[in-house]
């Protein structure tokens, strides 16, 4: 995103260098498998637990059960939603639309989780490394101080609020609550659920046993890691929206070829 | 104005439409053996990569009394239920044998008496279900390396095989692991439980314990130990009875 300060509305500009366009449509399928077969992982044993043990007769924080969410003491009713028995299957916490597969099948949801997790991992890091050898982290990601002014992001809520994007110049630049969500995903869900998932296994266990000590057991690490892919989801959805609403022809095309129409000013 | 209004239209459409489809087409996916056989190459990968960063001899974490599980509850098979485990039960195994065999230049026949007069370990460790949960108890048993050196391991011998008296779809169950954790410090056949003879619901006499890995690995109602050279010719070849049956991976550190 270089800045020549000659740019305005309908101009187009080279906005995304190929390295952010690769990692991001890897990573949304690895992000995307994912989090589907874990959600059918996760119908295997839909409690979870704080501590180091956790299982049927301990006291579990969060569970899904036939038709309800129970979060500590408040039930929520999910009919349909959450907790569903589709015709001829078993019961599921989570319905087939959301899972891989999209029957009850564990093992085949673990083989897709075990395999993918690498594709999560190896160009992640790969990402990082160059984000931070080429500056992109600290040019595009990182919020100023002065985009951290709390007066200064009241007034990015309230604009997205009211669905008034950047336009002209100003939308050659990350917005401040763009970076935020960017910085949140990259160094702290994405980082979360891969170290709560290596705390889930045995052997790591054995290797690193400081993850446990960092997570607070293993039960500790499941819940976390199930709550960072909740935070996952809700990213993609907000992202999701937002790309419609920003103009999605625009915005997919930028994110394939690297190339952004800038939104035209509008006229007050 | 309008044409954008028409694109997101189009976009809501396929993407509500596309969900069926999507669906069926994500199963088609996920059953083609093609794609299980190349996802299942992260298989030894991922045993390959926890070994490179893991001490062989790494311990498993090891949990104090006060941190114990106040239900360790049961899984799995509860009681074998045939006719000759029932007979064993009842008569306080005294006359079973673990049979110690295969690759091995001293085969062995030990009784439960014998057994429990050899060195034990007792260790506090946390079982993981390949479900989810935990559950942290205590296991007092002979280390099988102790065994196996006992019984002398051929040198073609590279897996334990372990044979139980439960059935699962009518076959005996089994597991099977390498020789890293047959000889790992704390991989033991448990006689002992939470201070007790291990009962029947725990998988009495002997139950393997093989800290490193997931819940399917701890067979239960061990009566023979197998020492192979290659797993291809055991019941599935897939090395366990959950392995061949539904699919899970042999190798359940992760």
């Amino acid at each position: 995103m270089a800045d020549d300060g000659q740019t305005r509305g309908g101009d187009i500009i080279y906005r995304h260098r190929l390295p952010v366009r690769l990692w991001h449509w890897v990573n949304a399928l690895s992000v995307i498998v994912m989090l589907m077969s874990g959600l059918m992982i996760f119908n295997a044993h839909p409690h979870l637990y704080w501590g180091s043990y956790g299982a049927n007769h301990d006291h579990s924080w969060l569970e899904i059960t036939p038709g309800h969410l129970r979060l500590g003491s408040l039930i929520v009713p999910t009919p349909g939603l959450l907790g569903v028995t589709p015709a001829g299957g078993r019961f599921v916490a989570f319905p087939p639309l959301v899972t891989i597969p999209s029957s009850y099948n564990l093992a085949h949801a673990r083989v897709w989780h075990l395999a993918f997790a690498w594709l999560l991992v190896v160009p992640g890091l790969l990402y990082w490394a160059w984000g931070f050898a080429r500056g992109h982290v600290r040019r595009d990601l990182a919020p100023t101080l002065d985009e951290l002014r709390p007066s200064h992001i009241a007034h990015d809520i309230a604009q997205h609020a009211r669905l008034r994007f950047p336009t002209g110049a100003a939308a050659r630049r990350y917005n401040v609550l763009q970076k935020l969500a960017y910085c949140a995903v990259i160094f702290l869900l994405i980082p979360g659920i891969v170290l709560t998932g290596l705390t889930m296994s045995p052997a790591i266990d054995a290797a690193w046993p400081w993850l446990l000590d960092l997570f607070g057991g293993r039960q500790s690490a499941r819940s976390i890691h199930f709550l960072c892919a909740m935070g996952l989801a809700l990213f993609i959805l907000v992202h999701l929206v937002m790309v419609l609403l920003a103009g999605p022809i625009n915005e997919v095309r930028s994110m394939i070829t690297g190339r952004y129409r800038l939104p035209r000013e509008k006229r007050e | 104005m309008s044409a954008r209004l028409t694109r997101r239209g189009l976009l809501g459409g396929l993407a509500a439409g596309g969900g069926g489809l999507l669906l069926a087409g994500c199963d088609k996916i996920d059953a083609a053996p093609g794609v299980q056989r190349i996802l299942g190459l992260a298989e030894p990968l991922n045993l390959h990569a926890q070994r490179l960063v893991s001490d062989r001899a790494a311990l498993a974490p090891e949990f104090s009394a006060a941190e114990m599980s106040p239900v360790f509850r049961t899984n799995g098979t509860a009681n074998p239920a045939t006719p000759d485990y029932a007979a064993h039960v009842a008569a306080g195994f005294a006359d079973w044998r673990l049979a110690v065999d295969g690759l091995v230049a001293n085969p062995l026949a030990l009784s439960l008496a014998q057994i429990r007069q050899r060195p034990r370990r007792t260790q506090i460790t946390r079982h993981d279900c390949v479900e989810g949960w935990s559950a942290i108890g205590q296991w007092t048993g002979l280390p099988l390396g102790m065994l196996l050196r006992e019984a002398g391991l051929r040198p073609q011998a590279r897996y334990i095989v372990f044979h139980c008296a439960d059935l699962f779809r009518d076959a005996p169950y089994y597991e099977s692991i390498d020789l890293i954790d047959a000889f790992h410090p704390q991989t033991m056949l448990a006689w002992g439980m939470n201070g007790q003879t291990l009962g029947v619901g725990h998988g009495a006499p002997l139950r393997l314990r093989v800290e490193r890995q997931l819940g399917y690995k701890q067979a239960k109602y061990v009566m023979r130990v197998e020492a192979v050279a290659s797993l291809a010719g055991i019941a599935g070849g897939k090395g366990g009875t959950w392995e061949d049956a539904i699919g899970y991976q042999w190798y359940a550190g992760v």
